[in-house]
């Protein structure tokens, strides 16, 4: 048909439009150049022998990675006459909620800064500049007064946000009938129930082989682990992205996770992304900015005092200060509901030339952002290599789950798709819980908003985020957050109070997450 | 493939209900919409762009001329088109759509108005309509130039004039200078979205407050 022929006509333009600036095109250039010198490349043939070459180099596969690295992360491009909101966000009250959520936040920080009379950004002096330099291995020694700081804001806004989300055109009457949803949010998404869930999720079914089930203690590592292992060393023997994601939806074993998920991700460590790094670096020594001093009290508040990862402190400091400076990160707000907050140099207010984004990196850290960081650094102990993987996660992932829209892995959907599943299968339990007010979504929400970092052991949390990578959705979340109440739903049954009921769900770091998802999913009468 | 957008009035939409409008409950769920061609000879239709807003089914009825002489007719060109897969939830509610000429039932040549007809089964919205309708038809093929004589026919070659010794060979250096001016097309040409990544201005990043526009 004609129009799919210039859709894809369309996407492959948009596709090699990109990559035309990314370093693997000047690689493919240089190693085109180099190649001439090779005697199977004749004149006559020149193309198809170079095309040929590229495929035994290797270089073709990098190419391949590249290319579905780019449509995993990029939407299809749209209608024509659609403007750049609508690839953000189609529909409009949610793009105008968007906008009201983050007038409220810049509200909150220019206040913050005029309180405290501390500037947004203020330029280093040299002997600052040369302080920091040395203590850049070791800036959690630091003891920075942070008392009058306080976080922008924190999950439980943005719950009390989403719960009062409106769609102007929807039958929300006042009195209860078939249209008023018995959850918290009130916006009539789709999402999948568990037949289309086992269709999406049919690799975690009862007769396929799991990590996190069938490599435990008592099962013989002949039957599933062995293999599997072998498996996973070939794919990455081979360098295929899709492969790889297609892998992973088993689990990855420990001893190849890190270099999988760079696979996935398709982060290579080249001389260029290091020195990147150094750079940033740099304009953290230079630029002070205040929003440091939110990621010093995040950091300080949340994944300092945890148990796993209190020993990162160091690493997450040089992550999330880099990350705040990096301008690459802007371009991911083409397909984000939200919008970097927007600056003036002083003096020059309404000037466009003068406008600046801010922080670099348009994200505002809330509180528990540096919990998207902390499991990362099991898997990478070089600076430069761990801050790539967590910047691709961020604008693949987590930036749907603290920005209102209506994408499938956008946390309202994931909400309202946790709020259904419990209210199908387990209704009993959903009345129960509603009738004390304690609506399971004020307990879970915070469990999905930080994709359950901090909440389960390393290595469960580790599994869970490899088939997050694996099916490309943050669906799995709310599935699982389901799973975690149907467990538990014989002691929840007895609470009367929502404090109760968070006092059962508090500790999940004894649980398992692949048996909870396959029994939830594969096991459950319904 | 060009095309040339259709002036076109949109007449106010039309809701088909059965019984009294004001007594009963439910509301609405068909409409119509009329569009007609007032300052527009019959066409042949090519495209037709829309953004939805709510509508879940779209049915399209063309008023056609047949040959000059015989009266209009009305045909159905599209029957019961899906634009939101679940008219329940918000998917496609608001989305931009466009149909073309090879996607329509019948010939679209020579139509002089047009009848959509949307249906919105579920109860649970408020209103439905079409937003920002356009009518699009063939635009003229590229138009054929007449080439001068001595392009068309060049006259072979002349035999070039001796040079002085000291001067380079005019062939060679045409075909050098050519090789540079493919190379400034070819870096003009490839113009990267990469950015540069400085987020100062100016090495100054001395900041007012946040702006809330």
């Amino acid at each position: 048909m004609l129009q799919e022929e210039s859709d894809l006509s369309l996407i492959i333009a948009q596709i090699v439009q990109k990559l035309k600036g990314s370093n693997l095109y000047s690689q493919l250039e240089r190693q085109a150049w180099a190649s001439l010198q090779r005697p199977e490349i004749k004149l006559e043939s020149l193309k198809e022998d170079i095309k040929e070459f590229f495929k035994i180099s290797g270089w073709e596969k990098k190419l391949q990675n590249a290319v579905y690295s780019e449509l995993s992360v990029f939407p299809l491009p749209s209608h024509p006459a659609a403007p750049p909101e609508h690839l953000k966000e189609p529909l409009v009250y949610m793009r105008k909620a968007q906008g009201s959520w983050e007038k409220r936040i810049l509200k909150s920080l220019n206040s913050m800064c005029t309180e405290l009379s501390i500037p947004l950004a203020r330029k280093r002096p040299v002997g600052e500049q040369k302080e920091l330099l040395n203590k850049w291995n070791e800036m959690g020694t630091d003891e920075p007064d942070l008392s009058l700081f306080r976080p922008v804001y924190a999950p439980k806004d943005f719950l009390e946000v989403l719960i009062n989300l409106r769609n102007p055109n929807y039958e929300n009457g006042d009195s209860l009938s078939f249209r008023t949803h018995l959850g918290l949010i009130q916006i009539p998404l789709k999402v999948k129930d568990i037949p289309e869930l086992k269709e999406c999720f049919v690799e975690l079914g009862l007769n396929t082989g799991q990590l996190g089930i069938d490599d435990s203690t008592q099962v013989p590592p002949e039957l599933f682990e062995n293999e599997h292992v072998r498996i996973g060393q070939k794919v990455l023997a081979e360098q295929d992205s899709a492969a790889a994601q297609q892998y992973i939806r088993q689990g990855s074993p420990t001893a190849l996770r890190a270099e999988l998920w760079a696979l996935i991700l398709n982060i290579s460590s080249e001389p260029e992304d290091v020195l990147y790094y150094e750079q940033l670096k740099t304009n953290v020594i230079q630029h002070d900015l205040l929003v440091d001093s939110l990621i010093y009290k995040d950091v300080k508040l949340t994944a300092s005092n945890d148990d796993y990862y209190f020993v990162f402190e160091d690493y997450l400091y040089q992550v999330l200060l880099c990350f705040s400076r990096d301008t690459s990160v802007l371009s991911h707000f083409a397909y984000n509901s939200a919008s970097p907050p927007k600056s003036y140099i002083r003096g020059k207010l309404g000037l466009e030339e003068y406008a600046v984004f801010y922080p670099p990196n348009g994200v505002i850290p809330f509180h528990g952002f540096s919990m998207y960081v902390a499991p990362l650094c099991f898997l990478y102990h070089e600076p430069s290599k761990l801050y790539q993987i967590f910047r691709e996660m961020y604008v693949r992932f987590f930036f749907r789950l603290h920005s209102i829209s209506s994408h499938p892995s956008g946390i309202v959907s994931l909400c309202l798709l946790f709020e259904t599943l419990l209210q199908t299968y387990l209704p009993q339990l959903f009345y129960h819980l509603r009738e004390i007010g304690a609506q399971p979504l004020r307990i879970s929400f915070k469990w999905m908003v930080r994709a359950f970092s901090g909440y389960l052991a390393t290595d469960q949390l580790l599994l869970l985020w490899d088939r997050i990578l694996g099916y490309n959705s943050l669906e799995i979340l709310a599935v699982l957050a389901a799973a975690v109440f149907a467990f538990r739903a014989v002691n929840l049954m007895e609470v009367t109070s929502l404090a109760a009921a968070e006092a059962v769900l508090a500790d999940l770091s004894t649980l398992k997450v692949m048996p909870l998802l396959q029994i939830f999913l594969f096991a459950t009468v319904t | 493939m060009s095309r040339i957008l259709v002036p076109c009035h949109v007449k106010g939409t039309v809701a088909l209900q059965v019984g009294d409008v004001r007594t009963s409950q439910g509301r609405p769920g068909v409409l119509v919409i009329d569009v007609t061609f007032p300052s527009v000879a019959p066409f042949e239709l090519q495209e037709i762009t829309f953004k939805n807003y709510y509508t879940a089914f779209l049915s399209i009825r063309v008023r056609q001329h047949t040959s000059a002489h015989t009266t209009a007719k009305w045909l159905t060109c599209l029957r019961d088109y899906c634009l939101m897969p679940d008219p329940h939830s918000e998917e496609g509610a608001q989305e931009y759509v466009s149909l073309f000429k090879h996607q329509m039932l019948c010939d679209m040549a020579r139509v002089s108005e047009l009848r959509l007809i949307l249906r919105q089964p579920s109860p649970l919205w408020l209103s439905f309509t079409v937003e920002e309708l356009q009518i699009y038809q063939q635009g003229p093929k590229s138009p054929s130039m007449t080439f001068p004589k001595w392009l068309s026919h060049p006259v072979p070659c002349e035999q070039p004039a001796l040079l002085c010794e000291s001067l380079p060979d005019p062939s060679r250096v045409s075909s050098e200078v050519q090789q540079m001016w493919a190379l400034t097309e070819m870096i003009r040409a490839s113009h990267t979205s990469a950015r540069i990544g400085r987020f100062d201005v100016d090495g100054c990043y001395d900041l007012n407050l946040l702006s809330y526009t």
